[in-house]
């Protein structure tokens, strides 16, 4: 209702002093909020990019791991786990597989791959290396290889190769150059090298090779099949299921990443519930606010609630006055409080640009939207008791006589 | 002239048990439409009381009342708000105002919180009653300063806001000077002669109750016709 807007605005605008000292308030409490969701979600997604963010988030080997040995307190059983030696040749027609994995709801890339080791020679120049051929077009799918490409690009190609900096520059090479690579099986292969990355990990930037997956078929004599399937999820944190469907869809065993990696899970939750207790804090001061200063309004206000009720406004119409005001606050002080959450993060160095040392604060996940809709809603469900209070006031007693 | 309303037998009680107060006792009161009625009365009689059953404000403990033929007793409150709305003026002695907003705003507020916003109509409407007021410089000034007869000119101007059939004025002139009491009592008239609107006033002023052309007495909680002017 217009009319009862205005009446709710000039409240507030009557007693700007006040007003602006609970909308201040309002601020706060949403500026603690949003901070805490930048700093629970930019230290999540520090610890996980640091940990998991280039990994594939499910993986299928064809490679016999080592028998796993479970250890349980000294004087139990130890078991062994032995795998199937069918497991190679089920990979090898894994490809018909992949369009199966890839309609799974949540896998966002996939990308077929053969490793093997080789060496690259350069002149007097030899250096080892670790191959991964990958479907072109999809370097990227997994690890972000374009993101790390310092010189040239992630493409790879019939006669390319892409290189880690520390592994380039060992070998003298740059961009345009060829280098022979031999592979573990004797294939050898001449190659260009057409893109250059440096992840900061020397395993990585001095011991791996990208090339194209039909060039890795050539080097490691494999025909058909591949030797390992990355798998990339939307949401890191539906890997374990997703593993599980894919193993039931495909019977390929299907590793997570969370395998071996509970610790982390349990720490990254911790923290996580450790961030919503504060923010539901923050939330419940702004509601205990919004409600105290409402209620003293509606107190002070009885006259007035009593005049325009003797003059026909119902009591919808006093309820709407003061749940307006409650909602008004709550906006004005969600929008106050996001935009300073916002200025202050501003400082931080974004995700890319951290060093170590500061607080890995991300500016993306402040939750603003939330942090304001969320705001309003406790505005005004606050001012629901006040505004009801309101509507009940006695126009006779009120008016006084 | 026909009758605009009428009450028989109002009961009203305020408390309980010890400390109950009978206030009125079985009154029955008849007005026609167009009255200028003085209500009188020692302090403590029951003027507001009446006045705020009238208003449809209260419900007495018992007693019937009907106003333009229908039933005040048996109606909800949001039948009665919209019926304030449409067919009830009020002048009260203090706590008249909304303090925020300006004249001409807490004129037009009977009319606006039925619309559920402020018409051009109503703007006009409300400037026209205040000019009527004389309050023509002081249409847009904000309430809180405003002097007390200006203050109650404004609340009169409201109360004819809705061209209401009756005005209930609780004391409308006990805050104010002798010229501005006469000058509010003078533009009550007027109201009451040009547009034949139905006033009834509380006062312990004998010189306001003079301007009345019927006095209504009220002493331990019944109506005494007609008393005697001193
Ligand atoms: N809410 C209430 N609770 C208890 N008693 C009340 C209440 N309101 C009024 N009374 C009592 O009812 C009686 C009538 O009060 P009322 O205000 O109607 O008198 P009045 O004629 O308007 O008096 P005055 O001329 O002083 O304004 C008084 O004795 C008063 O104390
Ligand atoms: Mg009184």
């Amino acid at each position: 209702m217009r009319y009862a807007l205005k009446i709710a605005i000039r409240y507030l605008t009557a007693n700007t002093a006040q007003t602006a000292l609970l909308v201040t308030g309002v601020a706060v409490g949403v500026f603690i909020f949003i901070f805490m969701s930048a700093l629970i979600g930019g230290l999540a997604e520090f610890i996980l990019s640091r940990t998991v963010g280039d990994l594939s988030h499910i993986t299928i080997e064809a490679e016999d791991r080592d028998p796993a040995v479970l250890i349980d307190a000294p004087g139990h059983v130890l078991a062994a786990i032995e795998r199937g030696t069918t497991r190679t040749a089920t990979l090898a027609d894994a490809e018909t597989w992949l369009p199966l994995i890839e309609g799974v709801p949540g896998v966002r890339a996939v990308s077929p791959q053969i490793t093997g080791a080789g060496f690259l020679t350069r002149g007097a120049q030899v250096a080892q290396v670790s191959v991964t051929g990958v479907v072109p077009g999809r370097e990227s799918a997994i690890l972000d290889l374009q993101g790390y490409i310092v010189e040239g690009s992630a493409l790879t190609g019939s006669g390319l190769i892409v290189l880690g900096r520390d592994l380039a520059d060992d070998l003298a090479l740059s961009l345009g150059q060829t280098v022979r690579l031999q592979s573990s099986g004797g294939i050898t292969a001449l190659l260009t090298l057409s893109g250059v990355f440096e992840t900061g990990s020397g395993a990585m930037d001095g011991a791996r090779a990208f090339v194209s997956l039909s060039l890795a078929r050539t080097l490691f004599a494999m025909p058909q099949g591949v030797t390992r399937i990355e798998i990339k999820l939307d949401d890191l944190n539906a890997a374990d299921a997703t593993a599980q469907r894919i193993r039931a869809l495909t019977g390929l065993d299907a590793v997570p990443w969370t395998d071996g990696a509970e610790q982390l899970m349990e720490a990254l939750n911790a923290q996580a519930q450790t961030g919503y207790v504060l923010k539901t804090f923050a939330l419940i001061t702004i509601v205990i606010g919004v409600a105290s200063a409402l209620m003293l309004s509606t107190f002070r206000r009885r006259p007035e609630i009593g005049i325009m009720r003797a003059m026909g406004a119902g009591r919808s119409f006093v309820v709407f006055v003061f749940v307006t005001q409650g909602a008004l606050i709550g906006l004005l002080g969600g929008i106050t409080g996001a935009a300073l959450g916002y200025l202050a993060l501003l400082p931080f160095p974004s995700r890319e640009a951290f060093e170590p040392g500061t607080l890995p604060m991300d500016i993306t996940q402040g939750s603003y939207g939330l942090a304001i809709t969320l705001t309003v809603i406790g505005a005004i469900l606050a001012s629901i008791l006040p505004a009801r209070a309101a509507s009940r006031v006695d126009p006779v007693t009120a008016i006084g006589q | 002239m026909s009758t605009l309303l009428e009450t028989r037998d109002l009961v009203k009680t305020y408390g309980t048990g010890e400390a109950a107060t009978r206030v009125l006792r079985g009154l029955s009161l008849r007005l026609e439409a167009g009255e200028m009625a003085a209500l009188l009365g020692p302090s403590g009689a029951g003027k507001s009381t009446l006045l705020t059953i009238l208003g449809t404000l209260m419900k007495p403990t018992s007693g019937q009342y009907e106003m333009l033929g229908q039933d005040m007793i048996a109606a909800d409150d949001r039948a009665l708000t919209e019926f304030r709305n449409a067919h009830i003026g009020f002048v009260f002695q203090f706590h008249n105002l909304l303090p925020d907003f300006t004249a001409l705003e807490n004129v037009i507020f009977p009319a606006a919180v039925r619309a559920g916003r402020e018409t051009p109509a109503a703007r006009k409407r409300g400037r026209v009653l205040l000019e009527r007021m004389g309050l023509a410089e002081r249409i847009d000034f904000p309430t809180a300063n405003l002097s007390g007869g200006q203050k109650q000119r404004v609340a009169v101007a409201r109360a004819l806001m809705n061209a209401p059939d009756l005005v209930l004025a609780d004391e409308p002139t006990g805050n104010l000077d002798r010229a501005s009491a006469m000058q509010v009592m003078d533009l009550i008239g007027e109201i009451n002669r040009e547009e034949g609107t139905t006033f009834l006033i509380s006062t312990h002023d004998e010189k306001i109750a003079a301007r009345c052309r019927r006095q209504v007495g009220v002493r331990d909680g019944i109506v005494t016709e007609e008393p005697r002017l001193a």
